[in-house]
This record gives C-alpha cells, structure tokens and sequence, in this order.
C-alpha cells in the first residue's frame, strides 16, 4: 500500500540537540554539567563573550560530530571551518554566533523510519557543530515582557544542528523520524535525551505542497506531533476559507497547543556570515577511520540481530532496540537462561507498557539495574534488576504463575520503591497460582451462580464466556490462569 | 558605493542609534574605507586562492577538560543590573 498523502504535507525539521555527554563546553573549559547549578555559574571570558577571550575547539565534539555523520550515512567534509553568525540579541553576548556556514561537517546523509507505508527514508541535508545561546527568562509572557532576564551557564555548549530534507509526510512520521535520530544519538553516546533543553527542534511545514511554515520553540519530540497536527489543521483551515498561506515564523505555544505568529518586523535575515578568525580550519577526514572502530551496533543493525538471534518478531525487536539501554537489559535477561521469547513479551510489551503508561522514562542502565525517572518530575525515580525480570519470567514460565499475577508483580515494583524480589512479592500478596482443584471448584460455582450466562454462552453469545472467566478469576482472587480457567468452562458446558 | 540607508541599516543591525549628521559623516568615512581597499581589485587574483589566515595552521583542538569557571560575582561585578544571579536587561523588540 502506497501513502497518497491526501493533504500534500510536506515537513522539513531543524533539529538542534546537546552534545551533553561531553564533560566541557564547545570552545572553553568550563562544565557542561549545568542542570543544576545557580545561573552563572559555568562561565568564563569565553562564553560570556569577553573582549580579547579566545575559542579553542573541544576536540571530542568535533568527534562527536563526525561519528553523527558516519551513523546518519553522511559525507565527511574533506575540510571545515566555522563562521560567525552575525545577529543582535543577548542570548549571545558576543553579537554573533560561532556556527557552521558553507562548509558544514556533515552532508547527504538519511535515516529510514517506518513511514505511513513501510520504510521511509528521510534525507538529511546538513548537520553542522555550533555553540548554545545563554537562557533568556522574560519577566512576565514574551509579549509583554518587561525585562529579560539572563544566565550564561549554557552559553557555549556544543550543539549539532541537523536539517532534513522536507521528506515527512504527516506528523506521526515527523515523530516517529524524531524517536529514530534521538535513539541512534543515544546509541552513539554522545546525547542524553532526559536532560531538559537537550534537543529542540524547529519545523517547516506545508500543505498541498504549498507555501512554507516555520514552527520554532518545539521543545519535547512528544510536541512535535502536536505541533505539526494543529499547524496543518491551521493551514488546511486558512485554504478552505479562500485564503493564502503566508511565509512566516510561528511560535509553538506547548501550553495551549496552537502555534501563533510571531509579528516580528518583516526584516529579511542579514547574518552577515564570515569566517571565524579565532578558529583554524580542520582537516579531520583521517579521522575516519578509527572513529568507525568505535561505532557500535547500531539499532536497525541490532534489530535484525535481535530477531534472527532471539527468534523474536519484528514488533518485539524494534520496541526492545528503541532504547540501547532497554536493548541491553533485554539481552542481560537473555543472558541468563531464560526463554527469550517470552522475555522478549513480558520486557516489550508489559515491562515497557507500564513504563509508558506512568511517564517513565528509561535513564541509564548499568549491566544489573535499569533506572528510570518520571518524564516531567525528576525527583520520581525507580529501577528495576535485570535479576527481578528473571525470576518473574521463570516463575511465569514454569506455570507458578499466572500472566495477570505477574502483571501485577510488575506494577507492585514499579509503584513501591521497596527492595523486594517477586518471589516475595508473590508470597505476600498470595498471588501463586491457585491449585487447579480451586480453580475447578471456582469454574463450577461460577456456573452453577450464573444461569443466564451459561444459556447466552450455550445460545451462541460468546461474550458471555468472558463474563464467566471474569467470576471465576474473582473467586480465586486473580491466582487462577485465565486460559485454564476459560478451557474448564468451555470443557464443562459443551460437555 | 555606501548609501544613506546602508549606513541606516547597518546601525540598526547593530542597535545603535545612527543621527542624520552622523549618517553623512559614516557614509562618507565608509566609502573612502572601501575605495581604498578597492585599489586591490586591480590586482589579478583569479589563480589565488583566498586567504582566511595568515597563519597556515589547521586543526587546533583542546582536550576535553574541565577547567574551572569564574565566580558568580565575579561574572557580575560589572553589570548594571542584576537579579537573583542573572543578568537583568532591557527587552529587545
């Protein structure tokens, strides 16, 4: 099946991420371990842009970006520079920008994300080094603010700053192409994605293939979607009534969901681009080589070893791979005996799923425990052992327990944070499987107490089935094993 | 050759307040700059590559190092305005 794009979306994104995983700033020294600190607090003559300072490159950034380029499939320019990007305004101090111009680091590279209709490939034009602007704070909204505010400490972190080619069809491929490029920065190790401000993307959209929109100040990848959905719903609405699409800026106001424009004076861009004087030019394709050594298993790489290693299917391999560090406690769990398919199920699908569904998100991984903090309140946190995912998949495995008792194992830990192991969980809660002779002690009440489910089920309404399983599951306090429960009544009924 | 409303133009990109008088006086200043500099055109440049540096060096690097940073007071010791640690200035439209 072929996508036809009814709508004619085309969406181009301009993605910006920190290369947080280094221990120093861009040009100078200072500490790229900000997050915390009182504002101003990481800065020096560099960063703060002081008369006379003079940049030096942070040989690991540059590195970083060359390991970017060779995962993104990109060129490797053979020379690079930086230029100075000319513009007024106090998130810099210096007046200008110290970015990549004509000559940027990387080129022609793409990703292949799973479009509307199967494989997509993205094309990404460019992705270039650059310095982080400082933090502006307005006092008051941004329309009337009456003073700004200013802290430096991220003035002068190393960004790479990627630009696809306008190759997304809809929002969700937008998002999905956003999971994929933040997955693959995080398998390179250069990027954590957890810290606030670490990615920021800009996106160009259109419809029916038509006049350009800028969307800026999308701040999470989960925004984007929303981002993108009202902005073409926007654009469609404008067209409809008559009208035309204007070339503008919008801002995304993640708050209320809307984009809204920006009413900046219709001054064109003069950046006034030249060369950095401060900054030699870099030669650094021999580089190449022993940087390639240090790529690992990428993740569509790891997936396809995934199934073929594990046995697992498509959808269970590409869930596990879309965090290196669930992909690792994957094969840890693996690692120790246990049937890894069924770990491959109870890590991807309910593991995973419980993880989402209270906002978790997976923060490291340390070859024995995955932690995991809550997406937007950090001081939320807990972890979960390699060795509990064991013992809960062999208990499960070896018929002790049924699937809802280890579901519930799961939530228990996910939602205390007591040193327990499952087995003690179970123990507690009662929750090893009933004796089978329960079990069909609890069938034959449920039968003999529900007469009119017993005729809908025999007068053909299998619903009723379930309605039965349900009464036998609450007699045993969920240790019964829903599929044994289900067959002793079927068995009992039709005799 | 430098107009009036590039000498505008380039005040404002630079925020500064440019007066009229001025506006002249910069005009007339920029364009003897560049006149002078013109006088280079006359040189035949087509088989010399452009020179960025005047030193021939390339890839200068530091390590990935932390050094120490400046005291918070320090970085503010010479702003007009400040709040809770932050630098405080006007809004810029």
């Amino acid at each position: 099946m072929v996508y036809e794009n009814p709508d004619g979306v085309r969406i181009g994104l301009e993605i910006h991420v920190q290369l947080n995983k280094l221990k120093t700033k861009m040009f100078c020294g200072c500490s790229s371990d900000y997050h915390d600190a009182a504002p101003n607090t990481h800065t020096c003559p560099i960063c703060l842009g002081l008369p006379g300072a003079l940049p030096v490159l942070n040989k690991k950034a540059v590195e970083a970006a060359i390991k970017i380029g060779l995962a993104l499939e990109g060129e490797i320019a053979e020379e690079t520079q930086f230029h100075r990007k000319n513009y007024f305004y106090p998130d810099l101090p210096k007046g200008f920008q110290i970015t990549q111009y004509d000559f940027p680091i990387v080129s022609n590279g793409k990703v292949v994300i799973e479009g509307e209709d199967g494989e997509h490939v993205v094309g990404i034009t460019r992705a270039h080094m650059e310095e982080d602007p400082g933090k502006l704070a307005h006092i008051g909204s941004i329309e009337k603010s009456k003073g700004v505010l200013i802290d430096y400490n991220r003035s002068g972190m190393p960004l790479i700053e990627t630009v696809t080619e306008p190759d997304m069809r809809s929002p969700k491929e937008a998002r999905r192409f956003l999971d994929k490029f933040r997955n693959i920065l995080e398998y390179l190790d250069v990027f954590d994605g957890n810290l606030e401000g670490a990615m920021r993307v800009d996106a160009n959209v259109s419809v029916h293939w038509g006049t350009r929109v800028e969307v800026k100040n999308i701040s999470s990848h989960k925004g984007v979607e929303r981002a993108l959905l009202y902005e073409i719903m926007r654009q469609k609405n404008v067209i409809r009534r008559g009208g035309e699409v204007i070339q503008e800026t919008r801002h995304f106001d993640e708050g209320r969901g809307v984009t809204l424009s920006m009413r900046t004076k219709e001054e064109a861009e003069d950046y006034r681009y030249f060369r950095e004087p401060d900054l030699m030019p870099m030669h650094v394709i021999d580089w190449i080589p022993a940087i390639k050594e240090t790529l690992p298993e990428l993740p569509d790489a790891k997936r396809a070893r995934f199934m073929e290693q594990y046995g697992i299917t498509d959808m269970h391999a590409r869930s596990l791979t879309s965090k290196i560090m669930l992909a690792d406690f994957y094969e840890s769990v693996c690692a120790k005996g246990v049937d890894p398919k069924l770990a491959a199920t109870w890590t991807a699908d309910v593991f995973l799923g419980e993880l989402n569904y209270r906002d978790l998100a997976i923060s490291s991984y340390d070859g024995k425990r995955i932690r995991f903090i809550h997406a937007k309140d950090p001081k939320i946190k807990n972890s979960f052992k390699v060795s509990d995912m064991v013992e809960l998949v062999n208990l499960f495995a070896e018929g002790k327990i049924s699937d809802r008792a280890a579901v519930e194992v799961i939530r228990t830990m996910l939602d205390t944070s007591e040193e327990k192991t499952p087995f003690q969980i179970i123990e507690e809660k009662d929750l090893f499987k009933a004796e089978d002779d329960l079990v069909t002690k609890a069938v034959a009440e449920a039968i003999a107490e529900n007469g009119a489910a017993v005729q809908d089920y025999l007068g053909g309404m299998e619903k009723s089935l379930n309605f039965l399983v349900g009464q036998v599951m609450k007699k045993t306090q969920g240790t019964a094993d829903a599929k044994t429960a289900r067959e002793l009544i079927v068995k009992k009924l039709n005799g | 050759m430098i107009t009036k409303e590039d000498v505008e133009h380039i005040g404002w990109l630079a925020r500064i307040d440019v007066s009229e008088q001025e506006t002249a006086d910069f005009m007339e200043k920029l364009n003897s700059v560049l006149e002078y500099f013109g006088q280079l055109d006359e040189l035949p440049t087509e088989d010399v590559a452009p020179t960025y540096h005047v030193a021939e060096i390339y890839n200068v690097f530091r390590e990935d190092i932390v050094e120490e940073s400046l005291p918070q007071e320090v970085v503010l010791e010479n702003t007009e305005d400040k709040q809770n640690g932050t630098f405080k200035v006007p809004k810029i439209g």
